[in-house]
């Protein structure tokens, strides 16, 4: 049972499950389960309540019981008693002003990671606020390398999303040179494809190893399939650099995503089995979401945030080299408006981070949500304050495929201006070798094609003049 | 409004958009979107929310059917009102108690199939596809001589209440018509939803067969209403609709664009 006393009243929360999702600031997702607070003032009981919570409590107290849920198994097995031990006399309220010290260096912050969980990390973002979430995720520096270096102090990437609606080559193609002569693309090329089948996956794999090794991009190719999809093409050879699938906080839901921890860990050893790299070895590619849960009936009476951060335990089990919050995709049930888009990317930023993830945010929106540009520039600009790791780039940040609204490669350049920062090292020099960035990391003054790709661009050029 | 080509130059490879309907080459002022390509954003963004927030006349859609000589019922879910439904899908998958009285009222005949349309995601999509649709569609259905009640129309709909309807009539087809989430190319997508032996609260995704992106850069008529006279006669068959049945229709313009080459590897 806990306790708090404001205003006169006590009020009582029965598990540390339902403190925390009444101590969630409010958002849509937790009303539709029947979780969030009834009013304000419950919710700012539950917040006290919380507070004083010491973070041991959740090493004692399972959210989701241990012997039915093998994420809770990998968190409580997994937990680092000897990395806890600096801050393992706190409470969730002392963890606050703590994170928010000098005490908590870049170096503190990578050294406590391993000890910290999920929920600890939930616990303390739900009384946070906006730029306490932004300070401490700002803290935190995880770097991860394929055929290039992501996340290094002053850098920003991108992945380039040159999705068609019918996986159309050309069309791919298409958006593909629009986004690189934009300067994007250094965290992957990574493409949905419209249909989930091993023909199409590997026509798109072949399709991007083609390209990365003709035009000597130092980056890497994805093909957001299924995992049980690209284990079937790494099994036929094709060239695959990353393995991507989409995560969540339960057994329950990834299992109605159709994986398990197994699954997970035979497609990373199956990657790390076909040598791609020159840099280095994170070869996973993960999405989340809060809400996925949910929508999958799976939240086991979770708050919608909580669950998002356990999914990235499960990320960071597989070493990857991206983690992308889709935050706004899911659509107004989850995240009604701006608002709670802003705080849930925010949020999920700081939680990956500080579980020591390479996060970065697709910021988002659908058209059924309360949502606008505007909103996304507050959430764009925000999180590459925080010192996101990457974010989307789609053209004119209109996603033909998935019908949604993402980032475009005009966002991240006002980024780059803005805020100053540089692509991946291995990136920045290859644009600045082809003369797409000058060395200031801005685009060239006058639109030109770089001398790399004219003899391709200019043989279409002549053919559509024919 | 055109931007002054001194200020925005144009990306020399504008002509890349003959291959995607992405929004590439726009150009940059400064960095930054130019006017012309902001002000088309947010066009488009207009009619999305447009198609997701003005409500459906049902009365205009009853008369016209009427005109065509088709009876339709207007019924409504437990969303009460559009902020309600888009926060709990839970509540547009449920009938209204006067909704459920109204069908009480319908004497209990032999019914093959439902015909149900809603609004959904997109007002636009039903108030622009709905109706040249089903007169494609019932005039075939009854050629097989299948039993209909009157269609039904239903204000703040999720797919799955359908099966409800379906259940009442003890319908074995259950094909709801609906308006899709809005893209921002394709404000009035419409989806048809088939489910065989439907049930409330029991049918899932994983029972029903979706024909998605109806509209007019999208499938056709003749091509959609071609998929699903083809999942009808394969799930009579089979006794079955969902994962299990699978669209064998091929898609001839699909095929021809996937085979196209990659110009940059050419």
């Amino acid at each position: 049972m806990y306790k708090s006393h404001v205003s006169h009243l006590t009020h009582d929360f029965k598990t540390l499950r339902n403190l925390m999702a009444k101590a969630s600031p409010p958002r849509s997702g937790d009303y539709l389960a029947g979780l969030g607070a009834a009013n304000s003032l419950e919710r700012v009981a539950a917040q006290w309540a919380l507070a004083d919570v010491p973070l041991k409590q959740f090493l004692n107290e399972a959210l989701v019981p241990y012997e039915q849920d093998e994420v809770t198994r990998l968190i409580i097995d997994g937990h680092d008693s000897v990395a806890f031990q600096p801050i393992s006399h706190l409470t969730v309220g002392d963890f606050r002003n703590w994170l928010l010290s000098g005490q908590a260096t870049t170096a503190t912050l990578t050294a406590i990671a391993p000890g910290l969980t999920p929920e600890m990390v939930a616990a303390v973002s739900k009384i946070m606020r906006l730029q306490d979430l932004i300070l401490v995720a700002k803290k935190c520096r995880v770097i991860t390398r394929f055929r290039g270096t992501i996340g290094l102090e002053g850098r920003l990437s991108t992945r380039l999303q040159p999705n068609h609606p019918t996986d159309s080559p050309a069309g791919v193609a298409a958006s593909l040179v629009d986004g690189l002569l934009y300067g994007c693309g250094d965290a992957v090329i990574g493409i949905n494809p419209a249909s989930d089948n091993l023909e199409a996956t590997l026509r798109l794999l072949h399709m991007l190893r083609g390209i990365i090794e003709r035009y000597q991009i130092p980056t890497q190719s994805c093909v957001l399939s299924h995992v049980t999809t690209t284990l079937k093409a790494i099994e036929q050879d094709a060239p695959v650099d990353l393995v991507f699938q989409s995560i969540a906080g339960t057994q329950k839901a990834n299992d109605s995503f159709g994986i398990d921890l197994n699954l997970l860990q035979e497609a990373q050893d199956a990657v790390l089995g076909r040598e791609r790299g020159t840099l280095g070895n994170n070869r996973m590619y993960f999405e989340t979401g809060q809400g996925s849960a949910l929508s999958a009936n799976a939240h086991e009476g979770l708050d919608q945030q909580t669950c998002e951060a356990r999914a990235y335990a499960v990320a960071r089990k597989y070493e990857p080299l991206l983690v992308n919050t889709v935050v706004g995709f899911i659509g107004p049930e989850y995240l009604y408006d701006g608002k709670q888009i802003i705080r849930a990317g925010l949020e999920d930023h700081f939680c990956g981070k500080l579980l020591g993830l390479p996060m970065g945010c697709d910021v988002c929106y659908t058209n059924h949500a309360e949502a606008d540009q505007d909103d996304m520039d507050m959430l764009l600009t925000q999180i590459a304050v925080a010192g996101c790791t990457f974010i989307m780039g789609v053209p004119g940040a209109d996603d033909v495929m998935l019908n949604y609204q993402s980032t475009s490669f005009h966002d991240a350049l006002y980024l780059r201006q803005i805020l100053g920062l540089k692509p991946a090292p291995e990136f920045e020099q290859w644009l600045q070798k082809h003369q797409i960035f000058d060395d200031k990391n801005q685009l060239k003054q006058q639109a030109h094609i770089p001398e790399l790709f004219k003899p391709t661009l200019q043989k279409i050029m002549g053919e559509a003049d024919e | 409004m055109n931007d002054d080509t001194y200020i925005v130059p144009q990306d020399p490879w504008k002509n890349l958009t003959q291959f995607t309907p992405a929004r590439i080459a726009l150009g940059r002022a400064g960095n930054s979107l130019p006017t012309k390509a902001s002000l088309e954003f947010l066009y488009a963004h207009a009619m999305a929310r447009d198609a997701v927030n003005i409500p459906l006349d049902f009365a205009a859609l009853e008369y016209r059917l009427d005109g065509l000589g088709y009876r339709s019922l207007m019924l409504e879910t437990q969303a009460e009102n559009h902020r309600l439904f888009l926060q709990r899908p839970d509540l547009g998958r449920l009938l209204s108690e006067p909704a459920l009285a109204c069908l009480q009222n319908i004497p209990q005949t032999h019914t093959d199939a439902v015909v149900v349309v809603s609004d959904g995601l997109s007002s636009m999509a039903i108030e622009h596809h709905a109706e040249p649709f089903l007169n494609l569609l019932l005039p075939e259905l009854q050629a097989k001589g299948y039993a209909l009640p009157p269609v039904c129309l239903v204000k703040h709909g999720r797919v799955a209440i359908g099966d409800a309807i379906a259940e009442h009539f003890g319908a074995r087809l259950c094909i709801v018509l609906i308006g899709e989430r809005p893209g921002l190319s394709s404000p009035d997508s419409m989806g048809i939803y088939f489910t065989y032996r439907a049930r409330s609260g029991i049918s899932t995704d994983a029972d029903r067969n979706c024909i998605s992106n109806i509209h007019q850069n999208g499938l056709g008529y003749g091509q959609a209403l071609k998929k699903l006279l083809y999942l009808i006669n394969e799930s009579e068959k089979l006794q079955l609709s969902g994962i299990n049945l699978k669209d064998e229709t091929t898609d001839t313009a699909l095929d021809s664009q996937r085979k196209q080459t990659n110009f940059l590897l050419d």
